[in-house]
Order: C-alpha cells, then sequence, then structure tokens
C-alpha cells in the first residue's frame, strides 16, 4: 500500500468522479459515471503510469473496483518481476 | 507534413507509396465494378509482409510502431478503401490476441496472422446491433471444455474470405469474445452485395449454427468481451480507418486537382474559377489538419499514453467528416465526369459514407467526444 499509488490513481480518476467525494473503497462501477470506453482508459493509465503491463490473467474487475483495489494490485504488480 | 516522421518512417512511407501506386491504385475501379477483392491481392499483401506489420516481432511480425502503420492505412486508404478495411479489420483481431489472448493463443495464431496464413475478420455487428455492440445476441453456452455458439452476424467485413472470426455473443457472464475459425462446422457466410462504398470488402453475414469451439479459443474472460476485446479492437480500427480517410482526402485532391489542371470551361481552365479553388482549398486544409491529429494519435499510441484514446476518436471524427466533404466536392469539380465510372471520384464518394458509419458512427463521436472535454476540465480543475 503506497499513499503516492493511490494520490496518482485517485487524480485520474478525478477526470470521471468527484474525487472529493470518493472513498477508497467505493465500488467505481456502480457509480454509474463511466463510459463506454473507461475501462481501456483505466486500463491504459495504470499500464502507462506505473510502466505494468496487465496481462489477460490480471483481468479481474476486483482489481480495478475501487481506489483501494486498484492500488494493492498496482503495489502487487510491481512487487513481482515481469513474466519474459 | 513528413518532418514530424523519423527516416526510418519516411523510408517507410515512400515504400507504401509507390506499393499503392504501383500494385493497388491502378486495379481499385475494377475491384470495386467485380465487388470483389481478387485471393491474389489479399496474398500479395501478405507476402509483402503489411498484413503483419504491427504483430510483434516475436511472433513474427513486422513489429512496427503506430506510426507506421498509420501512414500504411493511409497509403491504402488512398488507393482503396477496400484494402485498407482489410489491414484494419485483420490487424483488429491480431491486436485483440497480442492484447488479450493467454499464451497459448498467442502462440498459436500470431504467427498465423503475422504472415497471412490465416486472414481474421472481426464478428460483431448483428441484424439488431451496431453501435450498440453490447446488445449482441449470438448465443454462447458452455458444453464441457468447449463453446457452443449460436448467432447470425452481419457487415462483416471480409467475412466472405477471411479464415478466422473474432466473435462476440452473450454467455452466462455477459459479453464474451472467441476465436472461430471458418471450417468450424454449423459456420457459413454469404456475401453482401451492392454495398454503396468498399464495394470490394467481401462484406457477409456470417451464420453460427451449434458451432462447437474449443475453450482454448477465448480471449479475456466472460464478461469482458466488449469492454475490453472490442474495446481495444476498436480502438485500433478507429485509428487505422482513420489514417484511411487520411488517405481519401488526398486522393479527392489529387483528382481535383488534376482534373481542375486539364479541364476547360467558359476559356479558360476551371483550376482558375474561384469557386473551385475555394473546394480545393477546403479539401488542402482538411488533408492537412486530418493528417496531424492522426499523427499525433499515432505518436500518443506509441508511447502508451492513455490520452491516445481520446486522440484517436478525435481523429478518426475528423478525418471521417472531412473525407466526406472532400469526396462531394471532388464528385462536384468532375461535373458530369464525377458521376459516372470513367473516374475513381464516385467510388470516393461511396466509400466516404462508410468512413461515416463504422467504427463509431459520426454521430457517436459527435456524443462522445464531449466526455474527453469535460473529463480534461475535470482533472485540471482537481490539480488547481
Amino acid at each position: 500500500m503506497s499513499t503516492d499509488t493511490r494520490a496518482r490513481i485517485a487524480q485520474y480518476l478525478s477526470r470521471f468522479f468527484p474525487v472529493q467525494d470518493l472513498k477508497d473503497d467505493d465500488d467505481i462501477f456502480e457509480l454509474g459515471f463511466v463510459s463506454s470506453m473507461f475501462a481501456m482508459q483505466l486500463v491504459s493509465f495504470v499500464e502507462h503510469e506505473f510502466a505494468i503491463t496487465i496481462e489477460n490473467e490480471d483481468l479481474e474487475l476486483e482489481h480495478f473496483r475501487s481506489i483501494k483495489a486498484l492500488d494493492a494490485f498496482v503495489t502487487r504488480k510491481l512487487s513481482v518481476p515481469a513474466a519474459g | 507534413m513528413t518532418g514530424a516522421l523519423s527516416a526510418q518512417q519516411a523510408q517507410s512511407l515512400k515504400e507504401f507509396r509507390d506499393f499503392a501506386d504501383l500494385r493497388i491504385a491502378p486495379h481499385a475501379d475494377s475491384w470495386h465494378r467485380a465487388q470483389r477483392t481478387p485471393p491474389e491481392v489479399v496474398r500479395l499483401l501478405a507476402d509483402e509482409g503489411l498484413l503483419g506489420l504491427p504483430v510483434p516481432s516475436r511472433y513474427g511480425g513486422g513489429g512496427c510502431d503506430a506510426v507506421t502503420l498509420g501512414l500504411l492505412a493511409g497509403e491504402l486508404g488512398r488507393a482503396c478503401s477496400s484494402v485498407r478495411s482489410l489491414l484494419t479489420v485483420h490487424t483488429m483481431v491480431a491486436h485483440a490476441v497480442a492484447r488479450w489472448g493467454d499464451r497459448a493463443l498467442k502462440e498459436t495464431w500470431l504467427p498465423r496472422l503475422a504472415s497471412g496464413e490465416t486472414i481474421g475478420a472481426l464478428a460483431v455487428s448483428e441484424p439488431g446491433a451496431g453501435s450498440d455492440a453490447s446488445a449482441v445476441t449470438t448465443r454462447l453456452v458452455r458444453d464441457g471444455d468447449d463453446w457452443i455458439v449460436d448467432g447470425h452476424k452481419k457487415w462483416i467485413t471480409y467475412g466472405q474470405s477471411a479464415d478466422l472470426f473474432l466473435v462476440v455473443g452473450q454467455s452466462d457472464q455477459g459479453p464474451t469474445a472467441l476465436l472461430v475459425e471458418r471450417d468450424t462446422p454449423g459456420l457459413r457466410t454469404e456475401l453482401i452485395e451492392d454495398l454503396v462504398g468498399i464495394r470490394a470488402s467481401m462484406t457477409a453475414h456470417v451464420y453460427l449454427e451449434r458451432c462447437r469451439v474449443p475453450g482454448a479459443q477465448l480471449l479475456a474472460r466472460p464478461g469482458l468481451g466488449v469492454s475490453h476485446v472490442v474495446g481495444a479492437a476498436l480502438d485500433l480500427g478507429r485509428y487505422t480507418v482513420g489514417w484511411g480517410c487520411v488517405g481519401i482526402l488526398d486522393a479527392c485532391l489529387e483528382a481535383s486537382v488534376d482534373y481542375a489542371s486539364q479541364r476547360e470551361q467558359f476559356g479558360s481552365l476551371i483550376k482558375e474559377h474561384q469557386l473551385v479553388r475555394r473546394m480545393i482549398t477546403g479539401m488542402y486544409t482538411d488533408a492537412r489538419a486530418a493528417r496531424l491529429l492522426a499523427l499525433e494519435a499515432g505518436r500518443l499510441r506509441d508511447e502508451g499514453d492513455p490520452g491516445a484514446l481520446a486522440a484517436t476518436s478525435t481523429a478518426k471524427h475528423f478525418a471521417a467528416t472531412a473525407a466526406g466533404r472532400a469526396a462531394l466536392d471532388a464528385v462536384q469539380i468532375h461535373g458530369a465526369n464525377g458521376c459516372g465510372s470513367d473516374y475513381p471520384v464516385q467510388r470516393y464518394l461511396g466509400d466516404s459514407r462508410v468512413m461515416e458509419v463504422i467504427e463509431g458512427s459520426t454521430q457517436l463521436h459527435q456524443v462522445g467526444l464531449a466526455e474527453y472535454a469535460f473529463q480534461e476540465r475535470a482533472l485540471r480543475r482537481s490539480i488547481r
């Protein structure tokens, strides 16, 4: 868990949500603000911002559901060396 | 206009331009009239390595950057929008496999897609589901390790000749994407003729009746077929279609300049007529603006910038609508000659109509692009 990671995620999500109202464990898919391209935007942001690659096996919605879940997912990906 | 390119990209552009001028453009009108792309043309593109250009090199592809792919789509689009459509649908399938396929799926299909041994087509649209991809009704039902697929796909570009279909349907877990081979029992296709544009694009119905598909052909997880698989494929499709529209703009401009430079009316070349010049100025400006937007989208894609999605949609929307304007004016400049088949501009007119429908209609972009403006404004406010 990292304050910096959370802050960067929250700042990006501020494009889509009024982040002052968004709690760390709010379900962003249930808030209803997301556009049809949101999923791809979020994947692209996480890959670019944290220099990781999201693979097919990472595509669990649970990883993307909240700031807290995204933070945990990014932290875990950063701690594991990329597969060759 | 080529100053933004690296030396290698500029060299690729020259090669693509020569290829399009020599091997595609001289035949495009006859393919248009025959409403067929000859198989040897597909073979030629494959043998030149053009169909596998963006496939990662570890799978036998060219591993090219997005800008280079765009330049290819632009030059093919200038010569023949049907052939450019082949590049679009084939690379959409390859991209979806590279993006969301598991290792086995990548190792099975990417080398074949890279070489052109297998031609891919995207099978999403149905008689009742076009822009709203999540409304597809094709049924995907688990049966042991396999899937049973039942449905009717329509408007499938190169569906009549493709070997591998990326089919999106509904499973119990929501929209789901599978790769289905042409020789699967229960799959048949039927050519759709007399389209208004991309008439050589082998567009077809694809009927799937109790098709049994191995579970290993699943792309991403069940439920993510539209949000992730179609999302990724459409994003790339918008990019190459946008570039294809840059090509239509260039083709309209070249044809109009050539015609206006030799056609005399009222005792002077029509290039001297002010209202003809006004139309050519519009095309000239639009062609350059569209190219710059497409180059910017390519640059952002190559940097992995999340803003590439918005830039790609913006480029496609602008280029498609500008190609529509240019094709109308190109026909107008050609007068009666523009209405017949002796000149290619009537082909450009039909093709440009299709460009405003596919990969996000003009109206969907008009509604959707505003979302990016709101997002960017909200981000600035939050930083303050």
